[in-house]
């Protein structure tokens, strides 16, 4: 990789066929794979989607479909087609090769799933055999293309060529800002079908197919450095892009016919706040915390004592909303400063493990507070429970209502009660980061002693990460408790198996990015969806989570989306005092953001 | 010679004791009002440990050190809102932060915009970040580096992170500047560079403290030189007064001084054993002065 031999007289494919042939492939491929998903791919309708009738694709069918579509489009803009250009503006085969072996992995995935679900590859009508064939078409013809570096290096550098984003991508034409916003739009539009018919997906076969298409292609717009415009276009229009992103969301609720999706959705809102919550004090103060869970809890406690449930210790006190809001951020803020204060003190791994300790001291603490063991305040492992929904002037949360004809749901109501906290806290968020306390933050988080010499209170400045953190998991808390009626120990431990609890939240802020706005919310879905969706994985999803996790720390440790900090690529190339690392990351483009 | 009468850093009788090692003893050391003041001494003689007796990184066992006549707490940042900054041995920039912003993080003990004005972003808020950002800029261009003010800190060339760490210090608005080995693995010409912004430094007003191990960049520079040896201060006069200083010249070539009984013989035996290879030892050390 570190070759820099510019003209080899002639660069050859990885599967000898001449480019004319190669290119045919995966334009033929391309088609060849979505008509395939008109065949009948199986003969009974025992496999979820009904994959039996020609003419006409039905569930996974769709996906290999549109895999085939859009390995066609990035084909036909590789022949140059006019109008297709920004799709391949590097000219690179990277994204061609991942979006042919994505139309692969879930057309195969699918046939696989059909021989194995119904027992053998005899429930396979011919249109499977077609469509497993047409799909390999597509691989061949990516792999044959002439790719720099084949039959010098070993096949397995060849094969990393093939799908790594080259350094250089040239650089886009500017656009109007109308246009920009226009992009901007269209792309929030996309994302929120696609989002949409994940959460909707009823099988696991479904999501799995599903998620095969989204990482390939993502991946692909990545290594045909669209992301990298798509941030850049979001960079320049940053409240445009807040704007848009709310309405998404705000909308989310209205394309959904069954309440069942939208509680999904605003489970996922709630670990998403709490996860966001997390990343001011994991990802901006880089301080471990392994409890934080247990600041949802106390909000979720708070709200419940106040909610007038008639199993609450304090029965007859009903808040309105916006008190047992704001007594629940208090209480988790009293609780960050109670347990900050003396732990703070310790860094790195102690701190760790000091928090650790508190969050199940939290937990321990509300099982034994129900009168025999202490005092009767939490009801024990029972909790509390028969919390009433919320009534905003005589609009009941707990009711459906109609409005403009679409049907929202109690779970719909929750859900958009819980946009708008997200809504808060990403303001609390953006605005905290980026002021004085924001960069004594990082600050800390970069080198303690250093940050201290230059007059910052580290302790100070710790704590506040630390209350800050915990009331805006404890306004999350508040509202959790009356979308789940009522609030029990059991859930705010460590780790378990479904989310919320430490673990799980601590995994979707470094999975989806530390110090970003989106990561922590792609990675509360991932990790809410994973495991809802995959009703098989339910028992080994912590075992599957450990190996997502190694190997993204292996392969992208700035998380699924990159902080500004991290994805900073500045034209330092050639200048000889930056540490040349580059011959120890497999991918160069992540070089820089590898090295945080 | 300027007149210098108002001291600016006084450290009276300072102490360090590391269980029963000593690694600094009873120095009394002043730097006064628009002073380049140097510190050397061979490595290990106690020189950073009496910085970071100083800057309140640790706490002295005994004595005191003052600032402009008030006793400074020993607590490093306290020191530097007092008006004491410092720059590191080994480079301690906040590597993912831009240039601009780890001056910025500099400005923080100079402003007092906390966690609810930054949520609310009243006009305050703003103000107080355009004059910090102003600020900031102004000492990126006196130290020649405006133009890289988005560059994140770790890719900057070592020399201009020596330059940076010395700008992040300039912006908590000292009155002394004391620079741990700025030099330290630099080149000829960026040694001239850095005399120069040190000169610039002290012709604003800010008295600078330098610990070096470069002996020509600290005489050219400096207006006093201390000499610490084994945790005790030497001797201490100007440039030519130190170098003259048989003791300072003994003390860095390791030879036994007039007075040292037994250690000439010592020596005598030593190369006569030795031979060829005391004698290559003795070349070096002549080199390295």
């Amino acid at each position: 990789m570190t070759d820099i031999t510019k003209t080899t007289p002639a660069t050859r494919g990885l599967i000898p066929l001449p480019e004319a042939a190669a290119r045919g492939l995966l334009l033929g491929g391309g088609i060849a794979t979505a008509a395939s998903a008109f065949l009948a791919w199986t003969w009974t309708s025992e496999f979820p989607g009904d994959l039996t009738i020609n003419g006409y694709p039905g569930g996974l069918q769709w996906l290999t479909f549109t895999a085939g579509l859009l390995t066609t489009l990035f084909a036909l803009a590789l022949y140059g087609v006019r109008g297709l250009g920004w799709l391949l503006p590097a000219r690179n085969n990277a994204p061609l090769a991942l979006a042919a072996l994505g139309g692969l992995g879930t057309t195969w995935f699918t046939v696989i799933a059909i021989a194995n679900n119904l027992g053998g590859v005899v429930n396979l009508e011919p249109g499977g055999w077609i469509a497993a064939i047409a799909s390999l078409l597509p691989v061949l013809g990516a792999f044959a293309l002439p790719q720099e570096g084949v039959g010098k290096d070993s096949t397995k550098e060849s094969l990393k060529a093939y799908i790594t984003k080259p350094d250089a991508i040239p650089a886009p034409q500017p656009l109007t800002p109308w246009l920009e916003r226009a992009v901007i739009t269209l792309a929030t539009i996309l994302g929120l079908a696609v989002f949409t018919y994940g959460i909707d997906t009823e099988y696991g076969e479904l999501f799995i197919g599903y998620l095969f298409v989204v990482v390939f292609f993502t991946w692909a717009l990545h290594t045909a450095g669209i992301m990298d415009r798509f941030s850049r276009l979001v960079a320049h229009n940053r409240s445009f892009t807040l704007a848009m992103g709310f309405l998404a969301a705000i909308a989310f609720p209205f394309t959904q016919t069954d309440d069942h999706y939208a509680n999904i959705g605003v489970n996922i809102l709630i670990f998403g706040t709490v996860a966001l919550g997390l990343n001011i004090v994991v990802g901006l103060a880089g301080l471990l915390d392994l409890g934080y869970v247990a600041f949802l809890g106390v909000g979720a406690y708070t709200a419940a004592l106040v909610s007038g449930s008639e199993f609450s210790t304090f029965s007859g006190v009903q808040f309105p909303f916006w008190a047992s809001a704001l007594t629940g951020a208090a209480a988790s803020l009293i609780f960050g400063v109670l347990i900050g204060a003396p732990t703070l003190r310790l860094r790195g791994d102690y701190l760790a493990i000091v928090t650790l300790g508190f969050g199940e001291i939290f937990r321990i603490a509300v099982n034994n507070m129900d009168g025999d063991s202490g005092p009767d305040i939490t009801n024990g492992p029972n909790g509390i429970p028969a919390i009433p929904d919320l009534n905003f002037f005589g609009f009941n949360m707990g009711q459906a209502h109609d409005i403009g004809g679409f049907t929202l749901g109690r779970f719909a109501n929750y859900y958009l009660l819980m946009v708008l906290i997200m809504a808060i806290v990403v303001l609390v968020y953006t605005r905290a980061a980026d002021s004085r306390i924001g960069r004594s933050w990082i600050a800390i988080r970069e080198d303690e002693t250093a940050a201290t010499a230059m007059g910052i209170n580290g302790f100070r400045v710790k704590l506040i990460a630390f209350a800050l953190g915990a009331s805006l998991a404890g306004l999350a808390g508040t509202v959790s408790a009356h979308v789940t009626y009522s609030v029990v120990p059991t859930p705010y431990q460590f780790a378990g198996s479904t989310p919320p609890n430490s673990a799980f939240l601590l995994a979707a802020v470094v999975l989806g990015g530390m110090g970003t706005v989106a990561g922590p919310i792609l990675g509360a879905a991932l990790l809410y969806l994973l495991p809802e969706k995959l009703v098989f994985l339910q028992d080994k999803s912590l075992l599957a989570f450990g190996i997502a996790l190694i190997l993204l720390m292996r392969f992208r440790p700035e998380g699924i989306i990159a902080n500004r900090r991290n994805q900073l690529e500045f034209h330092e190339t050639g200048q000889l005092d930056v540490p040349e690392q580059t011959t120890l990351t497999d991918e160069p483009a992540t070089v820089t953001k590898a090295g945080a | 010679m300027t007149i210098m009468t108002t001291p600016v850093l006084e450290a009276r009788d300072v102490t360090m004791r590391f269980g029963g090692l000593t690694a600094v003893r009873s120095v009394d050391f002043t730097v006064n009002a628009g002073e380049i003041v140097g510190l050397i001494g061979p490595n290990g003689a106690g020189k950073t440990t009496f910085f970071n007796c100083l800057t309140g990184l640790y706490i002295p066992t005994e004595g005191t050190v003052s600032y402009k006549g008030t006793v400074l707490p020993p607590k490093p940042h306290l020191v530097t809102q007092a008006g004491i900054a410092r720059t590191f041995q080994n480079i301690r920039l906040f590597a993912n932060m831009t240039v601009l912003e780890n001056v910025l993080v500099g400005r923080h003990t100079r402003t007092k915009e906390g966690l609810w004005s930054a949520l609310l972003r009243g006009p305050g808020f703003k103000k107080a970040e355009k004059a910090s950002e102003e600020r900031a800029m102004e000492l990126l261009e006196f130290i020649g580096l405006a133009a890289k003010r988005d560059h994140l800190a770790r890719n900057l060339p070592y020399g201009e992170q020596r330059k940076l760490e010395i700008a992040r210090a300039l912006a908590s608005d000292p009155g002394l500047l004391l620079l741990d080995e700025p030099t330290a693995g630099m080149n000829p010409q960026e040694t001239r560079a850095t005399e120069e912004l040190v000169f610039a430094i002290r012709d604003m007003g800010v008295a600078v403290l330098v610990i070096e191990h470069d002996m020509r960049f600290i005489f050219n520079l400096c207006d006093r030189v201390a000499v610490l040896v084994q945790g005790e201060k030497l001797v201490e006069g100007t440039s030519e007064v130190v170098q003259a200083d048989e003791r300072v010249i003994a003390a860095y070539l390791g030879e036994p001084f007039e007075g040292d009984p037994g250690a000439a013989e010592a020596a005598e035996v030593a190369a006569a054993e030795a031979g060829a290879e005391a004698q290559s030892t003795t070349s070096t050390k002549g080199e390295a002065q």
